[in-house]
């Protein structure tokens, strides 16, 4: 098809494409002015009390006064410390839990009960437990953030060393690949995109958990802030503080996406994405 | 004989490990002086006491999940609706796209205290609290499942004259219902902790609230069968979530394994 067109509506068709793209961009960032200029409008007509939903001018004051703040800055601080040791610890057990488990068939049969069982039970069940036990600390913040995100990794896992082509398992066997050798070049590679969406869904889980802990249990950060900001009636501080958190939310979601794509480059799935 | 033998195999293979597990939190706990941990036996006793033989089945447990399935049922509808709506219009994605992305990434839980503001500490701040937190997987998912639908069959659709509602069921819903319904199972395990969220931050009745009130009270043991309860119920809702799922998607899993080359 391509190679019967001629030079100038090749460029015509590449054109149309970057056009089309640059109109995409323009709409979406139309569309965001439009959501900004809503929420100052809203409050300042009336239709919303300005005590519910203060316009978006003095969020924006709450904000600089915000980021003036020492204690602003620790709360982020303890919060993405809460978020990324949780994780971290998650993600590790998770992987060492799911390859142990997926690569011996007799364990994957013999845990699939429990891991069912235990999957769905909601991590925030564990909060008084760990506010009896821990009291209000980082302690605390961890347990729920690992319990939560320990069974998304998990169960990517699993899904992972489940998909491992039998021809190439079989063909490693034939080269004499040994037990590690197979797991290494084999099912690691054959995973790891799963590992990987995994470990973005944890993230996120992560995220909300540390968050909900901060703001129930009293532990120091982001969410702890909102609760006090909220008891103490400082609407605009509140508002400019979960406009923070969900910053932090894109940041994460834009974090985990580069991982993924920088750690999958030579995969198909992103490959086809490129040509 | 060796259907038997398999099946016995099952049974053996989904019930040891937590006979092993129940029996060493029993064993191990027999003698526990510990605060924390509670013996085992004394907590299944409580359960009776606690949960069965008192209002709080229908005072507490009730409540909590009527606010549940109305948020979440309500979050199906707003995020279905509009999913569609943006999934089919690729300029209303286009301009939609940057807001939701931004929206769906607070932490649905920082949205207990704003919207008690808003709505008090009642029912409807609860239920607007799981709204909030559940519609955005339901959306974003039914907007990937609408701009999937498979190019051929809008044609074929648009060949035969099928239009209007039977085209949005028949054609459009249907062919997004895979993504939808994944949609559906992370939006309930969200609505659950934001059901259990906003009960503990602040409320006057419901599951989550009992929790938090024993273990304010240093009522330990109580405090345990709480947990238990919650933990059963997550699982009860991820099951009746699954059989759902089974039946919805039926054709779509037959289609699927079909395309494979397999027989069901």
């Amino acid at each position: 098809m391509t190679s019967t067109l001629t030079a100038p509506a090749r460029a015509s068709r590449a054109g149309a494409a970057s056009r089309a793209a640059r109109g995409t961009t323009l709409l979406g960032v139309l569309g965001f002015a439009t959501f900004l200029a809503l929420l100052e409008v809203v409050p300042r007509s009336g239709l919303v009390s300005p005590d519910y939903l203060p316009p978006l001018s003095r969020i924006g004051v709450a904000l600089a006064e915000l980021a003036g703040e020492a204690g602003f800055w620790t709360a982020i601080v303890d919060t993405v410390q809460g978020w990324f040791l949780g994780l971290a610890i998650a993600v590790a057990a998770g992987i060492a839990a799911g390859f142990v488990i997926g690569t011996i068939p007799v364990l994957r049969e013999f845990t699939a009960s429990t891991i069912e069982f235990l999957r769905p039970i909601p991590s925030v069940a564990l909060i008084p437990l760990a506010v009896l036990v821990f009291g209000s600390e980082l302690r605390s913040v961890l347990l729920l953030v690992i319990y939560a995100a320990f069974w998304q990794v998990l169960l990517q896992v699993l899904y992972g060393v489940q998909d491992v082509d039998p021809v190439a398992q079989e063909t490693a066997r034939t080269f004499g690949l040994h037990r590690w050798a197979r797991i290494r070049h084999v099912t690691w590679p054959t995973a790891l995109p799963y590992v990987l969406t995994g470990v973005r869904l944890a993230a996120a889980v992560a995220l909300i958990l540390a968050i909900t802990a901060e703001l129930i249990i009293g532990a120091p950060g982001l969410g702890n802030e909102i609760g006090v900001a909220q008891s103490g009636g400082a609407v605009a501080r509140m508002y400019a503080l979960v406009i923070v958190t969900g910053l932090l939310g894109v940041a994460v979601n834009v974090l985990a996406r580069r991982l993924e794509r920088w750690l999958l480059s030579w995969h198909s799935s992103l490959r086809r994405e490129v040509a | 004989m060796r259907i038997a033998r398999r099946v016995t195999r099952a049974i053996l293979a989904a019930l040891a490990l937590p006979a092993i597990l129940l029996t060493l939190w029993w064993v191990l706990t027999a003698d526990s002086e510990s605060y924390y941990l509670p013996p085992l036996s004394e907590i299944l006793a409580a359960v009776d006491d606690v949960w069965l033989h008192s209002d709080r089945l229908s005072a507490d447990v009730l409540p909590s999940v009527l606010r549940l399935f109305g948020g979440f049922l309500l979050a199906v509808v707003i995020g279905v609706a509009l999913g569609v709506a943006i999934g089919s219009s690729r300029r209303l994605r286009a301009f939609c796209e940057p807001v939701l992305e931004f929206l769906r990434a607070i932490p649905p839980p920082v949205l207990v205290p704003v919207l008690m503001l808003v709505a008090g500490i009642g029912d409807t701040m609860k239920v607007l609290v799981i709204v909030s937190g559940c519609v955005w997987p339901i959306l974003l998912n039914t907007v990937e499942g609408v701009r999937a639908v498979d190019e051929v069959l809008v044609e074929t659709a648009r060949c035969y004259g099928v239009r209007g509602p039977s085209r949005l069921w028949n054609l459009v819903i249907r062919s997004a219902s895979p993504q939808i319904v994944a949609g559906l199972r992370q939006g309930l395990s969200i609505g659950i902790i934001l059901m259990v969220i906003s009960e503990m931050f602040a409320a006057s009745n419901g599951l989550g609230f009992s929790i938090i009130q024993f273990q304010r009270t240093f009522a330990v043991t109580e405090m345990w069968t709480g947990i238990l309860l919650l933990g059963l119920l997550g699982f009860l809702l991820a099951t009746l979530m699954r059989l759902f799922e089974r039946r919805a998607l039926n054709w779509y899993f037959g289609l699927r394994q079909a395309q494979r080359g397999g027989s069901r």
